[in-house]
């Protein structure tokens, strides 16, 4: 049986092939095999040897079918590597070709903005980009012959034949949002309002169309320092710095009273901005305490109730924050522009996470 | 509105510093727009004291100077010809930069012989043109600096001028005593008084005036004089100076005055000469029609309602806006014709729009200016006049009366606290008020005549905190309006178009935001473009028409991209399209455009002009992701801007229409100069139903443990025959049994024939309550077959 043992072990070491290998099974373990004849022969011992050969033959088979196993793993392994031997890419051949896409500065900065207003309470509201003057000036504080209409820039609608309503305006701000938010949801209110807003001026800083967010709070006892806290807050958090400071400086709205000019504390150095730092005062907003009379024209008691509003240039924000120089090229939708200055898609502004990257 | 220091210190007494004034004044809300200061660049020159002076030994016309500087005696070689010994001069030294030439001066040597610096003439320190030779002095001691002595002795020469932006609330501030009086307010200084003293005149002034009786709404009061025996001519030099410094021409003294006091004390007035007056002077309402040649040498035709000053001869004068050219003064005026009247601002703004006339009268007038100031004006005019160019006034002549501006408004302290959150005391609020002019009655604040602008409770408190400076507010944190984690703040059409924005970007769009006003060409190819949503006052002819739809805007946008050499690009716009010109007729819009092909060439084989079903994954994207049913209907007939054949609408039945996708008309992609394949989408986000369920619960999965079986089939049908039709039917042969059914091959012509077509599905069938037999896949099988040939008129395909 060793005999039988040592032929069939050297057999399956030394087999080149799968079939070389099915030969040898056959012959050494198949039906007709060595090991099967030698099996038969088992009936004709008597028992005491029978007791010995059994095993020993089961033992045998057992073995040459494991030898022949790993045989077989080990020429199918010899034969992958072969076959990878072969194979090689060229990997610096370029990818498949895949498009990036990206979201518009002024999306991305209303979102921003967005996210930290619903954080102190401001709900989002919206309103006609066409309007009544009546929404647009008088409910506003600006009556028909008061100099800041003129000054306003206004785009008006065409007015057809016989129509003789006052023709409606293209908004000049998005404050006529204040009146309709008011009349829609009553006091205590507090909304902003982003969106596109209108004024006839075409030049290096002024583009005929611009974005504008709104705030409005109103209540009981809200006062102009409340204002100076929520600005701050703003601020701060929108260009993700620890301190800033803002200046109020006394102004004029025909919709707020008083009303602030905000300049923001910041430096210029070559050409860059930094905010919170330096001897320079960049104006970023107009704001102040509602006028009694727009609260009025709102449907609400200015007795009552007061509030602050406040208007900030989105798309002016959005050049300050991320360095952008050009106004006129927000709308001018070049892809050199819009890949460099835009934003991916899982960009998503959070304040847990962290507005920008 | 510009003035300089001097002419703001003739009205308030301080010692504060240009820079403390300007500071002050921004704070104030007088925005500073510009300052600018001549001490500036002189500020380093001192006065010198010429010792010796004896000729250059190489030169004839240099003289060489021993000069006592206030770092001692220093040589200096000059070649002006009042170059002498004993004379007080303007020493610039080595080292400073001389504005007039340009250059900074060193130590030099001048044939031979060293000259440390030059004595300066008033052309190198820019004071004037003068350039015959150098300045000398009268009086000065040698190291004064030069500034201090100009300040002394010719004060307009660094006079520093102040520029500010006045907010239309302020007219008070477009006079020069406006703006002492707030500065004084907020304690920088004393406002001087102001004495008017009238001058009586002599005689009746053979002019009289009339108001017409319609129009003493319109001009209350007329006050005037004649002043006869006047020599017009240039007015002194103080006066030039103060007008030059503010950037106004001197012209004569009679108008030189005028606008004097027009800025001084913001009271416009107007000089008639009397000789070209004929009869008297009547102020009325132009019947329509009239014409004048106005002081701009412009000629106005004048509207019915508009106000106007005429005598014999008709129009003479646009009301409170401009003088009329035939009437003006001129060097020959020997009789003046002075007024000074109180125009409504009302009807000044509207007259002054009408015609287009920016004169700082009607700026003035159309803001409010003091109606209790008329006469005073009037005769604070007549001295300046009869000191400058003498002459005999006569009596005034007077219409009308100052008009009511009387009222008052309850101070209560309180209320600075509570509106502005600074706490200011009631004695500073009370005193910050009498200094603005208020008169304070107990609690009642009555406004001062100059103030126009103070019409209520609120606009007490903003003087108070004005003048108390709003830099000292400090910040209050707002309260939340309710305790605890703040609840979401959009609305679910805000979220889609947030949703819509971010998938396209995914998809590998870029986002645009354009105009909303585009040319009425471009409008019209998209359906929009009519007189509705038409600008009356467009900047331009091609942002003429409110946009009918987003994408003729993206296309415009890829036609300028393809010319900068980018022909193939994905762009995308989330925005509002206008099918009217009433408030709301504007409706949200998500449209993509693709252009060109898929990718730049590449190794892969990978890029390919872009097609309808790109258009399509990319529409089905978006729509899933901003919660549209994934069950929708296709149907075709949309606007005519798309491929007739090569659209589909995405519909929840015939008239909800959720968005289109396709390829756009070659014709609107000519036109709009659109090179190589374009395939767009556009969708309605309003228009996609809202959840009916409430919640975040997905509700149960519903998975079978048994094995699901996949059949394919293949039908012959017609070539107009829609893959969805036929799936349609497959699906509906057993609900219960169907999962899903997939086109997975379409072949058209070949042996089939022509006007035929194969298209090939994989049915896939998930048992629920037992494993399929080959018996129950063949029933639902010859089910599918049926229901398919039924519904399509298609065979099973052999």
């Amino acid at each position: 049986m060793d005999d039988l043992k040592a032929k069939y072990l050297g057999q399956i070491a030394d087999a080149a092939d799968e079939s070389a290998l099915e030969t040898i099974r056959v012959a050494a373990v198949g039906k007709k095999g060595e090991v099967a004849l030698k099996m038969r022969e088992l009936g004709k011992m008597t028992p005491e040897e029978r007791q010995v050969a059994g095993p020993a033959l089961n033992a045998l088979k057992d073995e040459i079918n494991s030898a022949l196993a790993a045989k077989k793993a080990a020429l199918a392994d010899a034969a992958l590597d072969a076959r990878l031997r072969t194979e090689w890419l060229d990997v610096t051949l370029p990818s498949r070709p895949t498009r990036t896409g990206t979201l518009h500065p002024i999306s991305q900065a209303s979102e921003e903005l967005t996210a930290i207003f619903a954080e102190m309470g401001f709900s989002v509201a919206e309103g006609p980009r066409i309007d009544t003057d009546w929404y647009n000036f008088d409910a506003l504080n600006i009556p028909g012959h008061h100099p800041a209409r003129a000054e306003m820039d206004t785009f008006y609608m065409h007015r057809a034949e016989g129509d003789n309503r006052p023709p409606h305006v293209l908004r000049t701000h998005t404050s006529p949002v204040q009146i309709r938010s008011m009349e829609k949801m009553g006091a205590p209110l507090r909304i902003i309002c982003p969106g596109g807003v209108y004024r006839a001026d075409y030049d290096q800083t002024h583009t005929p169309m611009f974005h504008q967010v709104e705030g409005l709070a109103l209540d009981k006892n809200i006062s102009m320092a409340n204002l100076k806290w929520v600005l701050e807050e703003f601020v701060k958090s929108f260009f993700e710095v620890d301190e800033v400071e803002l200046r109020f400086r006394a102004s004029h709205f025909p919709f707020t009273e008083p009303s602030a000019e905000v300049d923001i504390r910041c430096s210029w150095k070559d050409g860059t901005l930094k905010i919170g730092e330096g001897d320079d005062w960049l104006e970023i907003l107009g704001s102040g305490m509602v006028h009694p009379k727009v609260i009025a024209a709102g449907g609400i008691d200015p007795e009552v109730y007061q509030g602050f509003a406040f208007g900030i240039g989105i798309d002016r924000l959005a050049m300050l924050k991320y360095g952008i120089p050009d106004l006129r090229a927000f709308f001018d939708s070049d892809l050199r522009w819009l890949r460099h200055y835009g934003f991916q898609c899982l960009d998503v502004p959070t304040l847990h996470g962290g507005l920008s990257r | 509105m510009k003035f300089t220091l001097s002419w703001l210190k003739d009205h308030l007494e301080t010692d504060a510093s240009v820079e403390e004034i300007t500071e002050t004044l921004t704070d104030l809300g007088l925005e500073v727009e510009g300052v600018s200061n001549p001490a500036d660049r002189l500020k380093e020159f001192t006065l010198g004291y010429v010792k010796h002076a004896e000729k250059h030994p190489d030169a004839d016309k240099l003289r060489v100077c021993k000069v006592d500087t206030d770092e001692g005696e220093m040589q200096i070689i000059c070649g002006a010809p009042n170059a002498r010994e004993g004379i007080t001069v303007v020493v610039c030294k080595p080292g400073m930069y001389v504005p007039g030439l340009d250059i900074t001066i060193g130590v030099g040597k001048i044939r031979g012989v060293e000259s440390f610096g030059m004595m300066a003439s008033e052309r190198e320190l820019e004071l004037s043109d003068e350039h015959d030779g150098i300045i000398e002095l009268p009086s000065g001691e040698v190291g004064d600096r030069f500034v201090d002595w100009l300040a002394a002795n010719d004060p307009s020469k660094v006079d520093p001028m102040i520029e500010i932006a006045i907010t239309p609330n302020r007219p008070d501030a477009l006079g020069v005593r406006g703006i002492a009086r707030d500065l004084a307010a907020r304690g920088l200084g004393t406002l001087k008084p102001l004495t008017v003293d009238p001058v009586e005149g002599g005689y009746e002034s053979p002019i009289k005036v009339e108001i017409a009786e319609d129009t003493l709404d319109g001009c209350p009061l007329f006050t005037g004089r004649l002043i006869r025996g006047v020599k017009n001519g240039q007015s002194p030099k103080w006066l030039q100076d103060r007008l030059t410094a503010i950037g106004l021409r001197p012209i004569s003294a009679l108008v030189d005055i005028t606008n004097y006091f027009t800025f001084d004390l913001n009271r416009p007035l107007h000089v008639f000469d009397a000789a070209k007056v004929a009869g008297n002077l009547r102020v009325h309402r132009a019947a329509g029609g009239e014409t004048l040649v106005a002081l701009d040498e412009k000629e106005y035709t004048l509207s019915a309602g508009q106000m106007v000053i005429s005598d014999d001869n008709g129009a003479e004068s646009i009301a409170g806006i401009m003088g009329g050219a035939e009437t003006g003064c001129t060097d020959e005026t020997v009789d003046v014709f002075l007024e000074s009247a109180f125009w409504d601002h009302v009807q000044i703004a509207t007259t002054g729009r009408a015609l287009k006339i920016n004169s700082d009268a009607r700026y003035r007038f159309e803001r409010g200016v003091d109606p209790e100031f008329t006469r005073d004006g009037l005769d604070l005019a007549t001295r300046m006049i009869l000191d400058l160019c003498g002459g005999e006034p006569s009596n005034v002549v007077v219409a009308g009366a100052v008009p009511d501006h009387s009222r008052a408004y309850k101070l209560n302290p309180e209320r600075v606290q509570s509106l502005v959150g600074m706490e200011i005391p009631e004695a500073e609020q009370r005193q910050t008020l009498t200094r603005l002019g208020f008169r304070l009655e107990g609690n009642m604040a009555h406004v001062p005549s100059w103030r126009p602008d103070v019409l209520g409770e609120a606009d007490l408190v903003e003087e108070v905190a004005r003048i108390a400076s709003l830099t000292k507010l400090q910040g209050k944190p707002l309260p939340r309006l309710t305790d605890g984690i703040p609840a979401p703040v959009m609305t679910p059409q805000q979220r889609r178009q947030q949703i819509a924005r971010r998938t396209c970007a995914s998809l590998g769009y870029n986002e645009i935001v354009s105009y909303t006003f585009i040319d009425q060409a471009s409008a019209a190819l998209f359906g929009g473009g009519d007189d509705a949503t038409m600008l009356a006052n467009p900047i331009s002819s091609e942002m003429s028409h409110m946009r009918p739809a987003l994408l003729p805007g993206l296309l415009q946008a890829a036609a300028r991209n393809q010319a900068r050499g980018f022909a193939d690009m994905a762009l995308f716009e989330v925005g509002p399209a206008f099918h009217g010109g009433e408030p709301g007729e504007q409706h949200n819009l998500i449209s993509g455009l693709l252009v060109g092909r898929t990718g730049p060439k590449d190794v892969h084989g990978a890029s390919r002009a872009v097609d309808t079903f790109d258009a399509k994954a990319d529409i089905e994207a978006v729509l899933a992701a901003i919660g549209a049913p994934a069950k929708v209907q296709i149907l075709r007939g949309a606007e005519p801007w798309w491929h007739p054949g090569r659209h589909g609408k995405i519909c929840l039945g015939p008239k909800k229409v959720l968005g289109v996708f396709g390829e756009l008309h070659p014709k609107v992609l000519s036109e709009m100069g659109i090179k190589g394949a374009a395939v767009a989408f556009t969708i309605w986000p309003d228009e996609v139903p809202m959840p009916r369920k409430s919640g975040a619960s997905r509700g149960a999965l519903v998975q079978s443990d048994l094995q699901a079986v996949e059949r394919d089939f293949a039908f012959v049908v017609d070539d107009t025959v829609e893959a969805l039709t036929l799936v349609n039917a497959a699906a509906g042969a057993d609900k219960a049994l169907i999962e899903d059914v997939r086109v997975f091959d379409e072949f058209i012509g070949g042996s089939l024939g022509e006007g035929k077509k194969s298209l090939a599905i994989t049915a896939r069938l998930q048992p629920t309550d037992k494993t399929l037999t080959e018996k129950d896949i063949e029933a639902v099988s010859d089910k599918i077959v049926a229901k398919v040939t039924k519904a399509t008129g298609g065979t099973l395909r052999g």
